[in-house]
């Protein structure tokens, strides 16, 4: 286990450094006022509907919806066929197989939220037999949590050791690191925790489970980016982000995008390096893309409910 | 990886239909719009396309004369007269006019000054209409920002106004000047007179009694005439040093408030959230192109993060926009004269004559109009032309200290004094700071930030005199 590596996060450097909080937010809020007209936001929505994991994570999840959901990832709008399929479809271990077949040769990714989600209040080797199976089920990305007990009670090593041997587990498949940074509270904990994250081998830093409020906010996906940055400034390694619930609007998401663009670069505009975690985002991106292209208002009910 | 082509913001520029240019403005003077008694005029070019926007008066002696002597008249015979409450209710009025056209305010402004829309959209022209609010609520409470003691307005006020933020700067003369009682002779600077003569417009709309505002336009002559004029009770100047010492040794009226130039200090300790200070650098010294007394134009940044600092700055001025000021995506606009970018373009030609390193975001500038690309030095000696005179545009002169005492006496080694930020995540240093650093503004973690309740005003050349809060109400009253 490299934990030198995590020693040297926790000495001040660049890793470490404090986040004023009304700065933050005064920054994040600059990015909504970018105004994103014609073909910027064609592109912007094709592009957010192609960074979408599409998900679904409700106690009465069934195949049906699963395999319907999956449809709906793979072509998202019939009648649009310059439409993008969906980055990835976000399930619950058990229904891996189900999205998998579904799935089959359609380029869409099958993602599975695993480790107890979304407490993570079991212990490791559950998690890690959970994660394992997930894997071997086919799913091509984890989506974990952390132990945010663990982490609020400052035991930052065992953090680092779990995520470390949850990437192990993980195989091939990529491994999003959820931070759940609604029950972490203050932007120099998000901060912290993403260094730990992406110290410990995470492919992606993830803000939330969705089910904490507040989920995904601009500021706190900003801090995140930042981080991101300064990882790979650090160490060459390129991280992904995932900003997960809470975003709704393709105004929502193209605020996001501009973000993404201004602190990281175009080169982290691609479904490779961005995702939103969401479940309503799609149609309404799908309704303002046909709005855009067609010069017409379109009603909620022109698209399908998956 | 695979290769994802650049996503680009298409032009999403602001429409200019609002605004109706006359031909030609004349002065404003007891209510009406008047010609110059020579008749002369002069024009006023937009810097973003070097085109003329439109002509307008210039003033000479005698049009100061006769405006002076029509806020006499107005004081004299109406606006001493009448309750405070009703003058609380004129600038009530104002302001909410201004709200109502805040729209068409902000596009002449940019037509006119070359600041980005999303500047005098969301910056000046709400904080213009603050200023009066904020005034307009002082008007019938006077007393109690002065206890035990009696306060009486001053009488005729000269002010004289610069061309970086026109309207803003003329809400935080004419407000609390109105508000206290006195009557006013305004004089907008010769490159941005428009917003003026619209303010003078909606006074109008307002119903102010004739001669309370009076607008004479011009260039510096015009502003020499009045500022000297035997018959003003009060001068406020915002400008240049240079021509501040001059209205200083002019002046009939004691009553001086000058708000000079500005070459503050920010200093970024090693404990300083990066990030953030990062973009209260930028917003210090791009913010109005560097247009502005109290840009953060000196960068201290301790040795230990100098190198991470400046690596994040460099990154950062790379996403800033600039070009069209009413393209609503445009972060730096257009430099406000041709002479000032000759000047600005000298005094960096000076920084890399003595050996400083110059870095500029681009190099792609639109053609036409008066541009100049967000820049920064290193290697910049506190000796440098570009580290004591103030460049007023967007260039920053980077330099590194070693412990606070440094850090201090560097920020304090200028023949300036008006503003200073400090970035550090030490409370208690923050307030040890404050009482070291020779500066009328100090802004902890944050910079350029405004509030009319907020005393503005400089030590040393800077000038002295506050403006804004209740330490500005004194500026237009005689305490007793």
């Amino acid at each position: 286990m490299p934990a030198t590596t995590l020693s040297s996060l926790l000495t001040p450097g660049a890793q470490n450094r404090p986040i004023d909080k009304i700065g933050a937010e005064e920054r994040a809020s600059k990015f909504t006022k970018r105004s994103i007209k014609k073909e910027a936001k064609v592109q912007g929505i094709k592009l957010a509907i192609s960074m979408t994991d599409l998900t679904t994570l409700e106690g009465k999840d069934s195949p049906g919806k699963v395999q319907q959901l999956c449809r709906k990832g793979i072509t998202p709008d019939p009648q649009d066929p310059s439409v993008p399929s969906v980055a990835a479809i976000c399930v619950y271990p058990r229904l891996v197989p189900v999205a998998v077949k579904a799935l089959d040769g359609s380029g869409v990714h099958v993602a599975s939220v695993a480790t107890a989600f979304p407490s993570g209040q079991l212990d490791l080797e559950e998690r890690l037999k959970e994660v394992r199976q997930a894997a071997e089920d086919g799913a091509d990305e984890i989506d974990m949590v952390i132990s945010r007990g663990a982490f609020l009670a400052g035991e930052y090593q065992l953090v680092f050791d779990e995520i470390a041997a949850i990437k192990e587990a993980c195989g091939d498949a990529h491994l999003k690191v959820i931070l759940e940074t609604g029950e972490l509270e203050t932007y120099d904990n998000v901060c912290r925790a993403s260094h730990i994250a992406m110290h410990a081998g995470a492919d992606f830093i993830k803000t939330s489970t969705g089910k904490v409020s507040p989920a995904a906010t601009m500021p706190v996906t900003l801090v995140m980016l930042e981080a991101i940055r300064d990882f790979h400034r650090e160490t060459g390694k390129i991280i992904g982000m995932k900003p997960a619930g809470g975003i709704r609007t393709s105004k929502q998401a193209l605020h996001y995008l501009v973000m993404v663009k201004e602190t990281l670069g175009d080169r982290w505009l691609t479904p490779d390096l961005f995702r939103f975690g969401a479940s309503s985002l799609l149609n309404d991106l799908l309704m303002q893309l046909r709005k855009q292209t067609t010069g017409v208002y379109q009603s909620p009910e022109d698209f399908s409910k998956d | 990886m695979s290769e994802t082509p650049t996503w680009d913001y298409a032009p999403a520029p602001e429409s200019s239909a609002i605004v109706n240019l006359k031909e030609e403005y004349g002065h404003f003077i007891g209510g009406e719009s008047v010609p110059s008694a020579d008749g002369a005029t002069m024009e006023t070019i937009n810097p973003a396309n070097e085109q003329v926007l439109t002509r307008f008066a210039k003033g000479g002696q005698e049009d100061v004369d006769r405006a002076v002597a029509s806020a006499r008249k107005a004081y004299d015979e109406v606006w001493s007269k009448i309750s405070a409450a009703d003058r609380g209710k004129y600038l009530y009025r104002i302001a909410r006019l201004l709200q109502e056209r805040s729209r068409e305010f902000a596009i002449l402004e940019s037509m006119d000054g070359g600041k980005p829309i999303r500047e005098s959209r969301d910056i000046d022209i709400p904080l213009a209409a603050h200023h009066f609010f904020y005034h307009a609520g002082w008007a019938d409470k006077l007393p109690y920002a002065f206890p035990n003691q009696t306060v009486n307005p001053l009488g005729v006020a000269g002010q004289i106004i610069p061309w970086n933020f026109p309207l803003l700067m003329a809400a935080w003369k004419l407000a609390p000047a109105l508000a206290c009682g006195n009557t006013v002779v305004l004089k907008p600077a010769e490159t941005t007179p428009l917003t003026a003569l619209l303010l003078a417009e909606l006074i109008q709309d307002a119903g102010l009694p004739p001669g309370v505002v009076n607008v004479v336009t011009g260039a510096g002559e015009t502003g020499a005439a009045l500022s000297s004029h035997a018959g003003v009770d009060k001068i406020a100047f915002t400008g240049s040093t240079e021509v501040g010492k001059l209205i200083q040794r002019t002046a009939k009226t004691r009553n001086l408030t000058l708000e000079l130039g500005g070459k503050a200090a920010n200093i970024v300790f090693e404990d300083a959230p990066l990030d953030q200070a990062v973009e209260g650098i930028i917003n210090g010294i791009y913010f109005n192109q560097g247009h502005v007394c109290c840009a953060g134009s000196r960068l201290l940044v301790q040795e230990s993060v100098a190198d991470l600092l400046v690596e994040k700055l460099d990154h950062r001025i790379k996403s800033l926009r600039v070009g069209d000021p009413l393209d609503k995506n445009t972060d730096v606009g257009a430099i406000n004269s041709r002479e000032q970018l000759d000047r600005i373009c000298e005094l960096v030609e000076s920084g890399k004559a003595e050996g400083s390193e110059l870095h500029q975001s681009t190099e792609d500038l639109p053609e036409k109009g008066w541009f100049f690309a967000p820049s920064y030095f290193t290697g910049v000696a506190p000796s440098h032309r570009i580290a004591r005179e103030e460049i007023f545009g967007p260039v920053l002169s980077i330099m590194t200290f070693r412990t606070p005492d440094e850090a201090v006496e560097k920020a304090n080694n200028t023949m300036y004094g008006l503003s200073a930020g400090i970035w550090t995540d030490k409370g208690s240093r923050i307030f040890k700071l404050l009482g070291e650093m020779n500066a009328g503004v100090v802004w902890a973690n944050t910079f350029n930030k405004f509030d009319p309740s907020s005393p503005f005003g400089g030590y040393k050349e800077s000038g002295y005199g506050r403006e804004g809060g209740k330490q500005g109400l004194a500026a237009y009253l005689e305490v007793k």
